[in-house]
C-alpha cells in the first residue's frame, strides 16, 4: 500500500512563547476533502501555516507522499505538489485575472505555462469571461475563484484553503463549495480550514475536531455533523474550565466561589 | 432588578460595513453578564462604543438613567464605566503597587499649589490610596507580590493586576474584554473566582466579552448572544446553548 498523501504526526508549533498547535494528527488521502473545523483559537489556521512552512514546526513531523518535508520552505513544497491559498491577500488586485494566473504559473517550465492556464479558465468558464479585468475589480467570490486558480495552476496534488467561505456571501460561499467538489474529482486532495463547521462537514470525506492544539474528534464529515459533542466543543458545556486546568487550589485568601 | 446599562438600537458603521446593526439589550444591576457570538459578530466594536472609547452612528446608550453615547472615555470612566484591554496594560518597569497607585485619582498633589498649601491632605490622600490598593492587591491575590515588577508577572497575574487598577476607579460596571485571552489554564479558575468575589463584595457589575465559552458559561448569569451585528438572543448560559439559532450561528448551517 502506497503511504498517505499527506501524514501529520504529533505537530507542534506557535508563536512568540505561545504553543498553539499541540501535539495534532492529521491524514489526508488522495482524492479526498479534508476539513479541519474547531471553535476560535483551536489552532486551526496555525496548523495549516504550520503544513504549509509558513511557520516552523517546533515538534512532530509532516510527510507529503510518504517523504520528511517538515519544516520545509513554502516554495519548495509548491514545487513538490501542495500549495495553499490563503485566506486574504491571494489575488494581486491591480493585475488582470490572466495576469494572477501567470504570476502562479511561473513555477511551471515555460513551455507548459500557457496550456495550464487554459485549462484553468476551462475549470472556471467564470474567470475565462473576466480574464483581463483586474482582479480588485472583482466580487468577493469570484476574487476566491482567481485565488484557487492561482494555486491550481501550479498543478498541484494537495490543495490547503484556509476559510474558504471568509467574508463571502451565501451564494459565493455556493460557489466555492461546488467548485472544491469538482476538484476532488480532479484527482485532487482538498485540506482546508473553515469556521463554518456544518458547511465543510457536510463536504468533508474526513473531518478533525480541533480543540486547543489537539485532536478532539475525528471522523467521516457527515458524521460528525450530527455529533452533539462538537457542538458542545463550541458553545461550552457540561466540562467546567477547572477541568481544564493543572490546578484546582483556591487563590491566596480567598474562598472558593461556590 | 434594575437596569444599570441600557443598549437602544446601536450602530456603528465603517465605510459600508454595518459592524453593530441596531443592537439593543439591558445589562442588569449586579449581573455577569456575557456578550458573546462568532467572529465579525460586532461585540468588540459594541464593547468599545459603550466604553465611549469609539464614537456610534446612531442609538442610544444609557448607564445608570444617563445618556454616556455622546460622552468622551475619560468621563465615561468617571461616570462609574471602566473598561479593561485584552492585552493587559500594565506598566513593566514599576512595581505592581504603584501600578495599582497610579490608577487612584483626585490626588491634591496633582497640582503644585494642592502640595504646598495642603500638605496634610496630600499625606492622608497618599495613605488612604496606600490603603486601598493593598485591600485590593489582597482582593485580587497579588498581595505577595506587591514589590515585584509589574513586567516580572505572567500573563494571567497582569489580568490580575489590570483587575485591581481599574477597582481603584470605583467603578459600578466593569467592562472586560476577553479577561481569559492569554491566562495559563491554571490561572483561569483563580481569575474566575476573583470576579465572582468583586461581584459578592463590592457589588460590581461585570460585562464580558469573552472566546473562551466555558469561561462564559460558567461565569455569567446572563449571556448576550450576537450575530451579524444585532443580538440573536438573550438568556441563561441553558437557554442560549439550547438555541438552535445560537448553534447555527456558531457552526453554520449544513443547509
Amino acid at each position: 500500500m502506497s503511504p498517505p498523501l499527506l501524514e501529520v504526526a504529533g505537530l507542534e508549533a506557535g508563536y512568540d512563547d505561545a504553543l498553539i498547535v499541540r501535539g495534532a494528527d492529521l491524514v489526508a488521502e488522495r482524492e479526498q476533502i479534508v476539513a479541519i473545523v474547531g471553535p476560535n483559537g483551536a489552532g486551526k489556521s496555525t496548523l495549516l501555516k504550520a503544513i504549509y512552512g509558513l511557520i516552523r514546526p517546533r515538534g512532530g513531523s509532516v510527510r507529503f507522499e510518504g517523504e520528511d518535508v517538515t519544516g520545509s520552505r513554502p516554495d519548495r513544497l509548491t514545487k513538490r505538489g501542495m500549495n495553499l491559498v490563503p485566506q486574504t491577500e491571494n489575488v494581486f488586485p491591480t493585475l488582470t485575472v490572466a495576469e494572477n494566473l501567470h504570476v502562479g504559473s511561473i513555477v511551471l517550465p515555460r513551455a507548459e505555462r500557457e496550456a495550464e492556464i487554459a485549462r484553468i479558465f476551462q475549470l472556471f468558464p467564470l474567470l475565462a469571461d473576466r480574464r483581463r479585468q483586474r482582479a480588485g475589480s472583482l466580487s468577493g467570490g469570484q476574487r476566491k475563484l482567481v485565488a484557487l486558480g492561482r494555486a491550481l495552476v501550479t498543478r498541484p496534488r494537495l490543495l490547503l484553503l484556509d476559510e474558504p467561505s471568509a467574508g463571502l456571501s451565501p451564494i459565493a460561499i455556493d460557489l466555492v463549495f461546488e467548485k472544491l467538489v469538482e476538484i476532488r474529482s480532479l484527482g485532487i486532495a482538498v485540506v482546508m480550514v473553515e469556521q463554518n463547521a456544518r458547511r465543510a462537514l457536510a463536504l468533508a470525506d474526513v473531518g478533525y475536531v480541533l480543540d486547543t492544539g489537539r485532536n478532539a474528534y475525528t471522523g467521516p464529515g457527515r458524521q460528525l455533523l450530527d455529533d452533539p459533542r462538537v457542538v458542545e466543543l463550541y458553545l461550552g458545556g457540561s466540562s467546567t474550565i477547572a477541568s481544564s486546568s493543572t490546578s484546582t487550589s483556591t487563590p491566596s485568601g480567598m474562598n472558593p466561589a461556590t | 432588578m434594575n437596569a444599570i446599562l441600557e443598549v437602544e438600537d446601536v450602530v456603528r458603521t465603517f465605510g459600508a460595513v454595518r459592524a453593530v446593526d441596531g443592537a439593543t439589550f439591558v445589562v442588569e444591576e449586579h449581573s455577569v453578564t456575557g456578550l458573546i457570538g462568532p467572529n465579525g459578530a460586532g461585540k468588540s466594536t459594541l464593547f468599545a462604543t459603550i466604553a465611549g472609547s469609539l464614537k456610534l452612528t446612531s442609538g442610544r446608550i444609557v448607564f445608570d438613567g444617563r445618556r454616556i453615547d455622546r460622552t468622551p472615555e475619560y468621563r465615561v470612566a468617571r461616570a462609574g464605566v471602566v473598561r479593561t484591554y485584552q492585552a493587559a496594560r500594565v506598566l513593566t518597569r514599576m512595581s505592581v503597587l504603584d501600578n495599582v497607585l497610579l490608577a487612584s485619582t483626585g490626588h491634591s498633589g496633582e497640582s503644585l499649589l494642592g502640595v504646598v498649601l495642603r500638605p496634610r491632605g496630600w499625606r492622608n490622600h497618599e495613605q488612604r490610596a496606600r490603603a486601598r490598593a493593598f485591600e485590593l492587591l489582597a482582593l485580587v491575590g497579588l498581595d505577595a507580590h506587591r514589590h515585584a515588577y509589574a513586567g516580572t508577572l505572567s500573563g494571567g497575574q497582569r489580568k490580575l493586576l489590570d483587575l485591581a487598577r481599574v477597582l481603584m476607579l470605583e467603578p459600578s460596571l466593569v467592562l472586560l474584554d476577553e479577561p481569559m485571552a492569554g491566562v495559563a489554564p491554571a490561572l483561569r479558575v483563580e481569575l474566575l473566582e476573583h470576579i465572582l468575589a468583586v461581584r459578592r463584595d463590592r457589588g460590581i457589575t461585570f460585562l464580558i466579552v469573552e472566546h473562551d465559552l466555558d469561561f462564559v458559561m460558567q461565569a455569567a448569569d446572563r449571556v448576550v448572544v450576537m450575530n451579524e451585528g444585532r443580538v440573536l438572543t438573550v438568556g441563561t448560559p441553558a437557554e442560549v446553548r439550547a438555541n438552535e439559532q445560537v448553534v447555527d450561528a456558531y457552526l453554520g448551517t449544513a443547509h
